[in-house]
């Protein structure tokens, strides 16, 4: 057995592995970096629109800040999200935004002056400030209240991973490449590392690390149909669910982007209705203000989702082979708009759907899109039943999205969140010493190997790629958009099914080394299990809440789901995981839930919701009109970051307003 | 339109097969047929072929969208990427795929970029060098010119398939040539207000044979790029750099 031990061990080389592993390595731990591709190719380079940060630079983002960025984020998680870690997200966003300034991101950058935009459809004139000028920018997004976004026009993912990779190769961080983690070592209580088989060798190794960090992102593709890489499996969850101990949360919070193109599903940025683009059904008609009249189109994803699936159900889609769908309509921004900052939309229009978006609509339809369910951690990243296990990025239920994330939240989670966990981890790593059970390792790695052996020897019949597609199938077909009982329970009993053959599949190519289809066949049995828990959890929360909609239980039930999912797989030889749940706590709220602005407020209240409101404006009231923003939240509801993170962010209003009563103290310490 | 054209065309494939880690296979083409379908593209069929024909092709996709530039690979004589390659751009319905050469073969069509790329990157030193290390990240950020910004993101796109290493004749007679991803790459600090690096830094990684005195100007390169990067125009700015300086 090839054992290999580092104090930090980070499996996945996207934006939150990485930034993560630099934390590390900033301390002088000894890091190592697993990937299944090279850093580069990671789906963190197909973030397009941006990273959400409040600078409050431009004029549409002026008066900004970290309480607008936590109320926004609040509401579009439809309170389902842990409110701590949303404040420490969105505390630590603005310093992650300026870190990767000085780490070579080219930041679009604001130009003093008249510029004219497109807001609801017409063309405006904004005027930025002189002292605005070369500043970092924004656009506009969903469900936000500010233009928060920060980006490089459409490329914004790209140029934060080769700024993240190159920072990483400069501190020589090595990173293991076509090398897949198929199993956690643990002792029940204590994460030691994982078994990870070389792709080009088919060598089996045990990686030991101090920590481990599962930072393999979301699990898109359980679904048919996903703007997700394919390599975005689930394998991550899988593994922590596969300890039969370690718990995952929300795994039935799955998003739909509404402007995934047809039929591929490869993703147009929300930056295209950001920078003022439209969705128009078959007879061109805008619908969107006929359903959300303040919001239109940039209300939140998962509003625009159902609305959209809601129109086509009318019959007002348009009738393609694949089905119907809507259209994007980008037109309007001009040319030299969609040429500059939405290029990259415009090359996946013109290679694959042989448009030209500044003169034709692109065909478009809500596609899976992002998992906001993963590894449950606790706020420092670390998971509550096994020590020394974190998780970072999409992977994991740090939990700042809860039951629907806004668009820009996810790219900014992955460095935000790197930065945090990353000095949680680096903490660990230096209060823990290296625990080497070389006997633990090799069972772990033998039972990897036997199940290899099987797979390959064990005469099943079952093929890998047909199980795959079936469970895409069930998935897109039973746990979509809009979910209901029969459907759900349909999805689970045929997933179990599919489960039960999975542990019969039987391989053609018999190759130990390169073998694509036993890296198949490994990984269909894990996502079966995924898929399970996401079918499970959905059927058990009987109310809608984000991007968890039920047709038969439409009103979002505070009272009785205002909680989060657990899932876990104790026994091996199960068929469903087991659910449990996690109670949030409305008196430790700072924003207790409430009417999130779109549609009919139909939610059954939660009975503590008024008495922390009466709490809440009792502890203002106490503190005074002199209190300023920062006193009165930290009366509300304390939260902690690193302190390294805890200066306060200065801002250009800080300065423009010299004279002016809203000067704030930069660089204090918040208690 | 082209999918009623092209819906039903049994489409030929000759796709180079070798194994090296297989003792005693030989490289080889193996002809495979196909049925087309509308919409279908290179991706599309690799995946088929290996659901339905043969388990065991190597080949690399991630993000199937012409975003990562992990597919690249010679599809009738030209590198590209193969996400994004329509199969109804061949009429006469026979597409032959080779891996990119320049690279360690993996098998069949994967090849090593990634190790091919982190090796430049190390050797060239391809991040930025910061002016100053103490930039406080809880301050206003150093404004910087938006036309600077655009044009260095401009520079950013490549996503380091390897088409323009494989296009490049020059790389394919001299090993340590850095193409035309090293030095886009290093063009692209070279202007980067924010870096560090003089013109004589910069001298010594690519003022010679290995660099940009070093290219012929055959416009491989350029003429493959699938991001459309202005590679010869880069090579020619840090040449003349290079022949200016004065040290």
């Amino acid at each position: 057995m090839k054992l290999i031990y580092t104090d930090s061990l980070v499996v996945g080389a996207g934006l939150a592995g990485l930034r993560v592993a630099i934390a590390s390595k900033e301390r002088g731990l000894d890091t190592l970096v697993l990937s299944l591709i090279p850093a580069k190719r990671s789906h963190s380079a197909a973030a397009q629109g941006g990273m959400q940060a409040s600078l409050g630079n431009t004029v549409k983002g002026m008066g900004d800040d970290e309480d607008i960025h936590f109320q926004d984020t609040v509401k579009g998680s439809d309170w389902g999200c842990d409110q701590d870690v949303a404040r420490m997200f969105a505390h630590c966003a603005p310093k992650a935004v300026r870190e990767l300034a000085n780490w070579g991101v080219p930041w679009t950058r604001i130009t003093e002056g008249p510029r004219q935009v497109v807001v609801n459809a017409e063309k405006v004139t904004i005027e930025e400030a002189k002292e605005a000028h070369g500043l970092i920018n924004a656009r506009d997004f969903g469900g936000t209240k500010k233009w928060r976004t920060c980006y490089t026009a459409d490329g914004t993912g790209h140029s934060l991973l080769y700024a993240v990779d190159n920072k990483a190769i400069s501190m020589d961080i090595p990173v293991h490449e076509r090398v897949e983690a198929l199993a956690i070592i643990h002792d029940g209580k204590r994460c030691h590392g994982v078994v990870a088989r070389c792709l080009v060798t088919g060598e089996l190794r045990a990686y030991i690390g101090k920590s481990t960090t599962i930072a393999t992102g979301g699990y898109g593709r359980i679904y048919e149909v996903s703007t997700n890489a394919i390599i975005c499996e689930g394998i991550g969850q899988a593994l922590a669910l596969e300890t039969g101990v370690a718990k995952l949360g929300n795994m039935e919070a799955v998003q739909f982007h509404p402007t995934a193109i047809v039929p591929v599903g490869i993703l147009t940025t929300e930056g295209c209705r950001g920078d003022g683009g439209l969705l128009r059904d078959k007879d061109g008609h805008r619908f969107m203000p006929d359903y959300e009249p303040e919001k239109k189109e940039l209300a939140s994803r998962d509003v625009v989702s159902r609305r959209m699936t809601e129109h086509m159900r009318k019959g007002k889609g348009v009738d393609s082979p694949y089905g119907p769908h809507l259209w994007l309509d980008i037109t309007l921004l001009g040319r030299k708009h969609v040429e500059t900052n939405l290029r990259e939309v415009k090359e996946i229009c013109e290679n694959f759907l042989g448009i030209d978006p500044a003169k034709e609509w692109i065909p478009v339809r809500p596609t899976q899109h992002y998992s906001m369910g993963g590894i449950r951690t606790d706020k420092t990243g670390q998971n509550p039943q096994l020590k020394g296990l974190f998780s970072v990025g999409e992977a994991a239920c740090w939990d700042m999205h809860g039951f629907n994330r806004l668009g820009g939240n996810s790219l900014a989670e992955t460095v935000v969140g790197g930065m945090i966990i990353g000095k949680y981890v680096a903490d660990f790593c230096q209060e823990n010493s290296l625990e080497i059970d070389t006997n633990l390792a090799e069972s772990f790695v033998d039972k990897v190997r036997d199940e290899i052996d099987d797979l390959i020897e064990g005469g099943g019949t079952e093929s890998p790629f047909v199980l795959r597609k079936e469970m895409q199938r069930i998935m897109m077909d039973y746990v979509g958009i809009f979910r209901n009982g029969i459907e759900l329970d349909k999805a689970v009993s045929e997933l179990q099914g599919l489960l039960e053959r999975s542990r019969d599949i039987g391989l053609k190519c018999s190759k130990r080394h390169a073998n694509p289809e036993l890296v198949e066949a490994l990984r269909v049995k894990r996502m079966i299990k995924v898929a399970l828990t996401v079918a499970c959890g959905a059927a058990a929360r009987t109310e809608s809440r984000g991007a968890h909609a039920r047709e038969d239980f439409p009103q979002r039930n505070d009272k009785d789901w205002l909680n989060r999912t657990l899932s876990s797989w104790p026994d091996e030889n199960a068929l469903s995981p087991e659910l449990s749940y996690e109670q949030l706590d409305v008196m430790k709220m700072e924003l207790p839930p409430g009417y999130r602005g779109y549609g009919i407020d139909n939610a059954i209240t939660h009975p503590d919701t008024e008495k922390r409101e009466q709490e809440i404006a009792d502890i203002i009231s106490e503190l005074g009109e002199d209190a300023d923003r920062y006193q009165r939240q930290n009366a509300i509801m304390p939260y902690e970051v690193p302190k390294a993170l805890q200066p306060k962010n200065e801002r250009l209003s800080d300065n423009l307003t010299e004279s002016g009563e809203c000067v704030e103290k930069v660089g204090e310490t918040v208690e | 339109m082209s999918q009623i054209e092209t819906k039903g065309r049994t489409l030929t494939f000759n796709i180079f097969r070798y194994d090296p880690q297989e003792v005693g296979d030989k490289p080889k083409m193996v002809k495979y047929q196909i049925e087309e379908t509308p919409g279908m593209t290179v991706f599309i069929t690799l995946n088929m072929l290996r659901e339905h024909q043969d388990t065991s092709l190597q080949f690399d996709f991630v993000c199937r969208a012409g975003i990562c530039g992990s597919c690249a690979m010679v599809i009738n004589g030209f590198p590209t990427l193969a996400c994004r390659t329509l199969t109804k751009n061949y009429p006469k319905g026979e597409i032959t795929l080779m891996p990119l050469p320049g690279f360690e073969l993996i098998g069949d069509l994967s090849v090593n970029t990634g190790k091919f790329m982190r090796e430049l990157a190390e050797r060239l030193k391809l991040w930025l060098h910061p002016m100053s290390e103490d930039a406080d990240v809880h301050r206003l950020e150093i404004p910087m010119s938006p036309q600077e910004a655009a044009k260095l993101y401009e520079l950013e796109r490549c996503v380091e398939c390897g088409v323009c290493v494989s296009a490049c004749a020059t790389k394919q007679m001299r090993e340590t040539f850095v193409g035309a991803v090293g030095m886009m790459k290093l063009a692209r600090f070279e202007l980067d207000s924010r870096d560090s690096r003089s013109t004589e830094d910069f001298y010594h990684v690519i003022g010679n044979q290995d660099g940009v005195f070093g290219c012929m100007t055959l416009l491989g390169c350029q003429d493959n790029c699938p991001k459309d990067l202005p590679h010869m125009q880069q090579i020619a700015y840090l040449r003349r750099k290079m022949a200016m300086a004065q040290f």
